[in-house]
């Protein structure tokens, strides 16, 4: 059965969401990397870049398939995980610690609000 | 989706499943790298019942085989096997195939599970035309038979131990590990008979085994409980797919297809002209002589990149760049790390080191031409 951490809010296309103050990191969740199984590449996007919630901001491959990871929520790209272009690997090992993709100053908070809670995900994902 | 017997055994072990040729087979189990790694390491077993077996047996089979595939039959003494190709009138290729004599006037030809329809389409047509047609008699024996293979550096180390006794047919060895490679001899199972040929499709030693469809899950048992000991994993289409392509093996659809050549894929080697005529052989024989159109070259990205992809497309370099065409295969290299593929290019770039580009979502990716095979076993 997935992991689904309680403290993180969820998008209907396995990305997750944890939110401290104004900015929120993001990464795909432990069902995602279980699907894809070995993540054998990442593309990341730039650090500056405005995303808009929905908007496809990142590549995550494995052997037979590429998956576009797409923005939960809307603002400015801050930070980006270096560790997981040297070590792709880290997103099946690591999900949610360090595995995490990339961190976003938030335009809207209240769009995190909107997102799916941990019951929400886990019944859409069946577990 | 048609199932082959080993479809429980799938499910048991956990094997994601997905559609291929009409089949739902492990496309893996754990992981494509893991499975990947367990063959070049040790070994791996796989599913092959979805594969096409056709029998020609009779005084005239051979003749007739010899007349419809590209490579001279007569080479084979009972026993043996050669892998082969099957062209339409254009020189184009139908399958790529093995071929054993398996006795003196018995044939068994292995078939894609992809094209079993069209192979046998092709050969029953070709049989209406061939005078002495009342000498052999040809059999599609695909729905009654079940295939694995079982490949890796350990497998010669326990694959004994699935079988009793010395060959009661084919090359007269005392045991499976005694077959030399393209070898092929019958043992008993614990069950049935089976044809165990010393073939793979992977680059690393192995076997293949053909026995019928109701025995094939008993060997698929057997063989997985010897070779555990010896770190052997059940592996699906993924490794399959990422094995052949490191040693540059064609998969039809992909390198090979009705619009293709074997001179064109670099498989001449496999096409003997003056053996005698069979389809497509006067327009191969230009080619030989001519120069080929396009060639099938090995690649290799320069940089840590995103995994190459069948159908992406390829680009020469420079001022005057053009797009050259698509990927026949690709993917990340789990032995080397790199990414690799396997595309038809025009003969001015087929050099190796030939530097030219992958468009990996529109952004192109240094590679460059690399000789064949791309992995090659440490010595």
């Amino acid at each position: 059965m997935a992991n689904v951490p309680a403290d993180l809010k969820y998008a209907k296309s396995h990305e997750w969401v944890r939110q401290a103050g104004g900015v929120a990191t993001i990464g795909i969740t432990d069902h995602a990397q279980h699907e894809l199984t070995d993540v054998v590449f990442v593309e990341l996007p730039q650090v500056g870049r405005r995303l808009k919630a929905g908007e496809a901001c990142a590549v995550v491959e494995s052997v037979k398939t590429a998956s576009d990871i797409y923005s939960p929520a809307g603002g400015e790209v801050t930070e980006v995980n270096q560790a997981i272009v040297d070590n792709p690997a880290l997103v099946n090992t690591d999900p949610y610690g360090s595995g995490w993709f990339y961190k976003l100053r938030l335009a809207t908070p209240a769009e995190v609000d909107a997102l799916l809670s941990p019951e929400q995900y886990r019944a859409q994902i069946g577990g | 989706m048609k199932r082959t017997p080993l479809f429980a055994a799938h499910q048991r072990l956990g094997g994601r499943l997905i559609e291929f040729g009409g089949w739902e087979m492990p496309v893996q189990y754990t992981s494509i790298i893991d499975e990947h790694l367990a063959v070049r390491r040790a070994a791996g077993l796989f599913d092959i019942s979805h594969m096409g077996e056709v029998q020609a047996t009779g005084p005239a089979a051979e003749a007739f085989l010899n007349g419809v595939l590209t490579n001279d039959l007569r080479k084979l003494t009972p026993g043996h096997g050669q892998y082969t190709l099957m062209c339409n009138e254009r020189g184009g290729v139908i399958d790529d195939l093995y071929a054993y004599r398996l006795g003196l006037e018995e044939y068994l030809l292995i078939i894609n599970a992809s094209r079993t329809a069209e192979d046998v389409g092709w050969l029953e047509q070709q049989l209406e035309r061939f005078p002495r047609r009342g000498e052999l008699q040809l059999q599609n024996v695909s729905d009654a038979t079940g295939a694995v293979a079982v490949q890796g550096p350990a497998v010669a180390e326990f694959i004994g131990q699935c079988f009793s006794g010395s060959a009661i047919a084919g090359t007269p060895v005392a045991s499976p590990r005694d077959l030399k490679k393209n070898q092929i001899a019958k043992f008993r199972s614990a069950t049935a008979e089976a044809w165990v040929s010393r073939t793979g499709y992977t680059g690393e030693d192995g076997f293949e085994v053909a026995a019928p469809a109701e025995a094939i899950v008993g060997i698929w048992d057997n063989l997985l409980a010897a070779g555990q000991a010896h770190g052997l994993k059940p592996a699906g289409l993924g490794a399959r797919d990422t094995l052949r392509t490191e040693v540059c093996y064609p998969l039809y659809g992909h390198e090979l297809d009705e619009q293709t050549s074997p001179l064109q894929a670099g498989l001449g080697f496999f096409v003997s002209l003056d053996k005698g005529d069979f389809p497509g052989r006067a327009i191969l024989a230009d080619q030989k002589a001519r120069g080929v159109a396009k060639k099938l070259v090995a690649l290799k990205t320069v940089d840590k990149s995103a995994p190459p992809r069948p159908g992406y497309p390829l680009w020469s370099t420079g001022a005057d760049s053009r797009r050259l065409g698509e990927l026949a295969s690709g993917t990340l290299s789990p032995s080397l790390g790199v990414g690799i593929g396997m595309a038809y290019v025009p003969p001015e770039f087929a050099a190796a080191g030939t530097p030219l580009e992958i468009e990996i979502r529109g952004k192109r990716i240094a590679a460059v031409v690399a000789p064949k095979p791309l992995y090659r076993k440490p010595a």
